[in-house]
């Protein structure tokens, strides 16, 4: 198949595309949801982002909020942004952080206000955003402009035979094209650790990755009770006939193809060091990876399941794969794209590549994902450990 | 090209994956070797369901399970060629 060379995305201010469009309201912390959720149902054409977090944060813990928070105001699928904290130093920093993009953006905070008239001025704004937003048109974007990440999920040995080595299918096909790429799950990739860590380009990057990935299991053997056999295999991994963590690591290290990765990230950070494969540190619970992956500015998400894992994410669009063929019948209203005639061999895998970059295609070019149509948007921040 | 029954990643590998929905003590199965796409044959001793695996030769108590040709895990409790390889006689070496 001959690869198309462009998209339709929206051209934002910075020089990124966006798949999407969306106004958003963005709560700095838990208790300011309530506002933001009002907003978002007063002015059509936006949406809010409630989350738990935000309060009492320090250290490490409280830069990974402010990252995500902030990276998820700059993503180019987001348009415009309403940020609105209880009090404003928080609120003004992730404003300025956002205003960087040079997309509108405002802050509002409730204390000394009160919610009723903090939602009466902040609906004002939304209303002025969503309305600048919808003339928004959609125009011809390079394939470059598609920062694509990727994350499994309720995988079975389905996943590591054909949705995880399709989506590496794509990657190697994608990676010449100049398009950002992004895999995670440090979690999930023990036991394919040093077979991982060899897939880095540069010998800075093998170590980045070798500390990452040493310091998450440090953490793992200190916490943990016995082993992780209740969490990791999961007993929809289990169902599905995944015996052991390793197992799940190689079969997850299937959606990265042949590329090498040229940095490792921290969680929600975004690449500087231009197109490529990139490792972010991750959790491998499917709704703060796809949180921190958004944050760090992907536009469009690949997500490859066995048993049927149903995630979604508010601003970046959530493509969902499986080569399981139960899973393809039983929940059809959550696959996007089936691959499971790779099973019975009536499909290969370079033809089932070309069958997810169409559909890729489509969904950057603005067609519903199922989870989006379903209503899915799993907005999930990752705590780092509990708050002062 | 007839039926495939299990799928072998890689030609080292010791288990297969079954990719029907379940396969029958005592059926003759299919199988299919991605690394090198050849075919061999193999008599099943369980009831095995679709993604569950399979061993390809008799496994000995320690011995390690290959898939993807590398190590996936121990062998906890011997296994016969043709036998359910999972949870109840298979453990993780990490943790």
């Amino acid at each position: 198949m001959e690869i198309p060379k462009s998209f339709l995305g929206y051209k934002r201010e910075n020089g990124r595309a966006g798949t999407r469009n969306h106004v958003i309201i963005l709560p700095v912390d838990d208790i300011s949801n309530a506002c933001a959720e009002a907003v978002a149902n007063n002015i059509k054409g936006t949406i809010a982002l409630p989350h738990s977090y935000g309060r009492l944060q320090f250290g490490a813990d409280l830069e990974l909020h402010f990252r995500t928070m902030i990276g998820t105001g700059k993503n180019p699928n987001v348009a415009a942004v309403i940020v609105i904290g209880i009090e404003p130093k928080w609120t003004k920093r992730i404003v300025d952080a956002i205003a960087t993009t040079g997309k509108p953006v405002e802050g509002f905070s409730i204390e000394g206000v009160g919610d009723i008239d903090t939602i009466a001025k902040v609906s004002k704004k939304a209303q002025e955003f969503s309305m600048w937003a919808s003339e928004k048109q959609r125009e011809e974007c390079p394939m470059s402009d598609l920062w694509i990440s990727v994350k499994c999920g309720e995988s079975d040995t389905t996943s590591g035979l054909a949705s995880n080595p399709t989506v590496g299918n794509l990657m190697d096909k994608l990676e010449p094209l100049g398009v950002h790429l992004c895999f995670g799950e440090t979690s999930e990739l023990t036991g394919a650790e040093t077979v991982c860590e060899k897939r880095g380009k540069t010998p800075e990057a093998q170590a980045k990755f070798k500390k990452t990935w040493n310091d998450y299991n440090d953490f793992i053997l200190k916490e943990a009770t016995d082993d992780l056999s209740e969490s990791q295999p999961t007993a929809g991994n289990i169902a599905g006939g995944l015996t052991t963590i390793e197992e799940k690591a190689f079969g997850n290290f299937q959606k990265i193809g042949g590329c090498q990765f040229i940095d490792v990230l921290e969680p929600a950070e975004e690449p500087t060091k231009g197109a490529g494969l990139y490792f972010m540190d991750t959790s491998s619970a499917a709704a703060e990876c796809v949180t921190l992956q958004a944050a760090g500015g992907f536009n469009i998400h690949l997500f490859p399941t066995g048993q049927g894992n149903i995630i979604g994410n508010p601003i970046e669009p959530v493509i969902k794969l499986t080569a399981n063929p139960l899973t393809a019948k039983t929940m059809s209203e959550h696959i996007d794209v089936d691959v499971s005639k790779i099973l019975s061999r009536e499909m290969n895998l370079s033809q089932a590549g070309d069958e997810l970059i169409k559909s890729t295609l489509r969904v950057a070019n603005g067609r519903l994902t199922c989870a989006e149509a379903l209503g899915h948007k799993e907005f999930v921040m990752t705590k780092l450990y509990r708050s002062a | 090209m007839s039926n495939t029954d299990i799928i072998i990643h890689d030609e080292k590998d010791n288990v297969g994956v079954v990719v029907i929905e379940k396969i029958t003590p005592n059926q003759v199965c299919n199988c299919w070797i991605m690394e090198n796409d050849k075919s061999i044959s193999i008599q099943s001793k369980d009831e095995i369901p679709l993604g569950h695996k399979i061993a390809m030769i008799d496994l000995n108590e320690g011995d390690t399970i290959l898939k993807y040709g590398h190590d996936i895990g121990k062998v906890v409790k011997n296994i016969k060629k043709g036998e359910h390889v999972h949870v109840h006689n298979v453990k993780t070496k990490k943790w």
